[in-house]
């Protein structure tokens, strides 16, 4: 018997077996519900086939029943692990079918909620990944932190999961008083313990054995999968649509100081003090993937004190929201915005009444996904966690 | 301990009545020490890990100091539902635990806790622990094929994998100090690193010092700690091959693997960080001599020290284990084995050879630190006269005066007749201690 492994053929002189195992949907390391169906030789995988769809609430159905406002709740359990981000996408949306325009101040209350929750999504990510490599405490420091954040949003709207506080129009209240200076010590805080993180997964000897070379995904094979987000980054394409994106969209972002996170001739925009990238790794593996969410938390923390500052002296309200049964003008539209785990598009088709006709999402996670069978062909078991954890997906986007 | 037991019985009943009974009193008392300790680690691990983790949950609950959760736990596990699959082949799948425990819990049987403070003592004993833990991984294998999942047919196999690749360096790191004290009994051993830190056998030499972390690091993927538990790797395996363990039966396969955890720590501690004796022999006045049986409640006394001592000492090396675990990722199978047989295996083969040239070359070591030795009984010594030095002591002797030394020797006689029986002991151990540290010279080959 002989099997193919890096172009090299190897023979066993015992006959051996191929193994299909199945891993999910319960499984401790599958994030949520997705199911990997494995065939392994040994302790190597030949093959890996998601199945996905164990999650699937019917939510684009649902969409085309109640009014744009209504569905707001519905994204919020897409990404659950960044609502905020979700509620953002679909409201811009309808504000682009309705061609309503945001003052200033909304404009800038939007970057401080939805940078936040792009930190809080990828402290999430960091600490799951360092589950999925089987060190616990980092996951546990990093719900510290994002608890944090999720008590900011709690004084914000009074939810600390599914926020529906961005809706089309702008978002549901003001912040409160006192907010903004509990935000700024809340970044103080967390600024310093990025670094904690740094040393316990980013640099830690065991954490680049196992993530460095491992899930190579090329720049165009990420392109042609439709990657998004910090997996394409990861690979080296210059791609960010708070810069690239849509004029509806970088306007929000107009006059920022930042840099998209990617490597650029072999470096890293050297805005903070990162932990250096280690020989072993090469551009688009696990550890390039995880050190670009690492250094968008910080980047991030950058955009929302600039936000803070703007806000404080903008003009205009914070965005009142449109009427709950706003008739819809004839015509379809699509969006797409920057969530933390990619590019998350939302299509929106309207016949003139209220409701949508047709509401369809576009999620990252699920063209994320799509790379698994690529990446995981011929690695060990101990890596598929490594592999699919990187991609960071949720399986709320990818189901709807 | 065992032989006044077996007096005690037999005397009173017939020999195999008196043999029987002792047995099982022996093996209610080892199967408690087990448990109880493992209740007490798992309290530890619990309690470790909060507040590692800064979680507020293990640093409040459970009645005061959090006791209670452990009792809970293990209550839960009591009366949980035995589950067995129906792929699992039921016996072997029922005695798994069984054995696995067995074989944790028989290593107690040799392991001492203060001098002659032993289940049974055994000349071999260092060979028998090994030996014994080396038998934990066969419940282990039989769990996970027995078990009829492919997950445990995984972590079976990767306990089969490593254990028997990590034996090899913990095999090597274990002859080093064996080889330095010419014997593979415990007891001796514990004995021989008598008196000041400096005659504990990690300071022996620069190879020692190096074998000892090798030991550490093999110890712990033998006994399936994290960065080295592939066996039952959550993130990959589920739980690896106790996953479709429940109840009482996993809780059995917890115990084991926290008797066995403390096991090598026990060993570590015994050969290479003095065993019972502490950085200062405090008690070293009122211990027992070599070779005394009649009982002497200043010998229990100095035992029962020593015995805290080494526990402390073994539990160090336990939360050190507990620490690694919350800190470090988990290692993958490949690198795990290539760590052991590329990196572990060479070192501590280097270290051996390197501890036998030192003891061939008879290089100094920090037992040579005289000045330290000499005032081995420290705190009663004050209140004695002047000791006698050893004449076979060549540096010592020629610092004293020949004169000296016989009249001290009279003085020393002429005042065991006179005084009470409390000093007598001290003058003896002191004696003894001299004779001890001069074997080891002499074993390194000084003479």
């Amino acid at each position: 018997m002989a099997t193919q492994v890096d172009d090299k053929i190897v023979e066993f002189d015992v006959r051996t077996d191929e193994m299909l195992v199945n891993m999910g949907p319960q499984h401790p390391s599958t994030h949520g519900v997705l199911r990997l169906v494995l065939r392994t030789d040994g302790e190597i995988v030949s093959e890996v086939t998601p199945h996905i769809g164990y999650l699937h609430r019917c939510a684009e159905k649902i969409g085309e029943n109640v009014t744009p406002r209504q569905w707001i709740p519905y994204t919020d359990r897409m990404d659950y692990l960044a609502a905020m981000n979700m509620n953002l996408g679909w409201a811009m949306c309808v504000e682009k079918l309705l061609d309503h325009q945001l003052s200033e101040k909304a404009k800038h209350l939007r970057v401080i909620i939805s940078e936040l929750g792009r930190i809080a999504s990828h402290l999430v990510g960091m600490g799951t990944y360092g589950l999925d490599l089987g060190t616990f405490s980092p996951f546990l420091y990093a719900f510290r932190e994002r608890e944090k954040i999720l008590d900011l949003f709690e004084d914000v709207c009074g939810a600390r999961l599914t926020y529906s506080y961005i809706t089309p129009g702008g978002c549901t209240a003001d912040l409160p008083d006192g907010w903004l200076e509990n935000c700024e010590q809340f970044l103080q805080q967390l600024e310093p313990v990025i670094s904690e993180y740094h040393t316990l997964l980013t640099t830690n000897a065991i954490f680049i054995k196992r993530t460095c070379g491992i899930g190579l995904l090329t720049p165009e094979m990420a392109l042609d999968y439709g990657c998004t987000g910090p997996v394409l980054r990861g690979s080296g394409v210059d791609y960010d649509l708070r810069r690239d994106g849509e004029e509806r969209y970088t306007e929000m972002y107009d006059g920022y100081a930042f840099e998209v996170i990617v490597q650029k001739d072999g470096n890293y925009p050297r805005d903070h003090d990162y932990p250096s990238v280690p020989v072993d790794a090469v551009l688009g593996d696990c550890w390039h993937r995880f050190y670009v969410r690492m250094l968008e938390v910080m980047q991030a923390i950058d955009l929302v004190r600039q936000a803070m500052d703007r806000y404080r002296s903008a003009e205009g309200d914070w965005g009142i929201p449109i009427k709950l049964t706003q008739k819809l003008p004839k015509g379809e539209v699509y969006l797409e915005t920057e969530a933390p785990k990619g590019q998350m598009g939302f299509y929106l088709v309207s016949d003139g009444s209220p409701i949508p006709w047709r509401v369809r999402a576009r999620s990252s996670s699920f063209s994320n996904l799509s790379v698994t069978h690529e990446l995981c062909r011929g690695i060990p078991i101990a890596d598929v966690p490594a592999v699919v954890g990187s991609l960071d997906v949720v399986m709320g986007e990818i189901d709807r | 301990m065992a032989d006044n037991l077996n007096s005690l019985f037999s005397a009173s009943a017939g020999h195999w009545l008196g043999f029987i009974i002792t047995a099982l009193i022996h093996i209610f008392l080892l199967i408690n020490v087990v448990a109880v300790g493992a209740l007490l680690f798992i309290w530890m691990e619990r309690k470790v890990s909060g507040r590692i983790q800064d979680r507020l949950g293990p640093t409040r609950v459970g009645g005061r100091f959090g006791w209670l959760q452990t009792l809970a736990d293990g209550l839960k596990l009591i009366t949980k539902e035995d589950l067995i699959p129906g792929a699992a082949d039921s016996l072997l799948f029922r005695m798994a635990p069984y054995l696995s425990f067995a074989a944790s819990f028989t290593a107690f049987l040799a392991l001492p806790f203060a001098a002659g403070w032993v289940g049974r003592e055994i000349n071999t004993s260092v060979f028998f622990i090994l030996a014994i833990l080396g038998l934990e991984v066969f419940g282990v294998i039989l769990a996970g094929y027995a078990s009829g999942s492919k997950w445990s047919l995984f972590g079976g196999m990767r306990e089969a994998a490593q254990v028997v690749s990590y034996e090899v360096p913990l095999g090597l790191c274990v002859i080093i100090p064996v080889m330095i004290c010419g014997t593979m009994n415990l007891v001796t051993i514990g004995e021989m690193q008598r008196g000041t830190v400096n005659n504990w056998l990690i300071f022996h030499d620069p190879f020692t010092f190096f074998a000892f972390w090798v030991y550490f690091t093999c110890a712990m993927a033998s006994v399936n700690r994290a960065p080295f538990d592939l066996a039952e790797a959550e993130s990959e395996l589920v739980a690896g091959f106790h996953t479709e363990y429940s109840g009482l039966r996993w809780s059995i396969f917890f115990m084991a693997e926290y008797g066995s955890m403390f096991v090598v720590s026990a060993l570590a501690v015994i050969l290479f960080f003095g065993g019972w004796n502490g950085p200062i022999p405090i008690f070293a006045g009122l211990a027992y001599e070599a070779g005394e049986t009649a009982f002497s409640w200043g010998g229990y006394f100095a035992n029962l020290a020593g015995c805290l001592n080494f526990l402390l000492k073994t539990v160090i090396g336990v939360t050190v284990m507990m620490w690694v675990r919350w800190t470090l990722p988990r290692l993958r199978i490949d690198q795990v084995i290539t760590m052991c047989w590329k990196y572990c295996v060479p070192i501590s083969a280097a270290c051996f050879v390197g501890v036998l040239v030192w003891q061939t070359l008879a290089l100094p070591t920090a037992a040579d630190l005289d000045r330290i030795t000499i005032r081995e009984n420290w705190v009663l010594v004050a209140f004695e006269e002047p000791e006698v030095n050893n004449p076979a002591d060549p540096e010592v002797e020629t610092t004293v005066p020949e004169t000296n030394e016989a009249e001290s020797g009279e003085a020393a006689e002429s005042a065991s007749a006179v005084e009470s029986s409390t000093t007598q002991p001290v003058a003896n151990v002191a004696e003894d201690g001299q004779v001890a540290i001069e074997a080891k010279r002499q074993s390194g080959g000084r003479q």
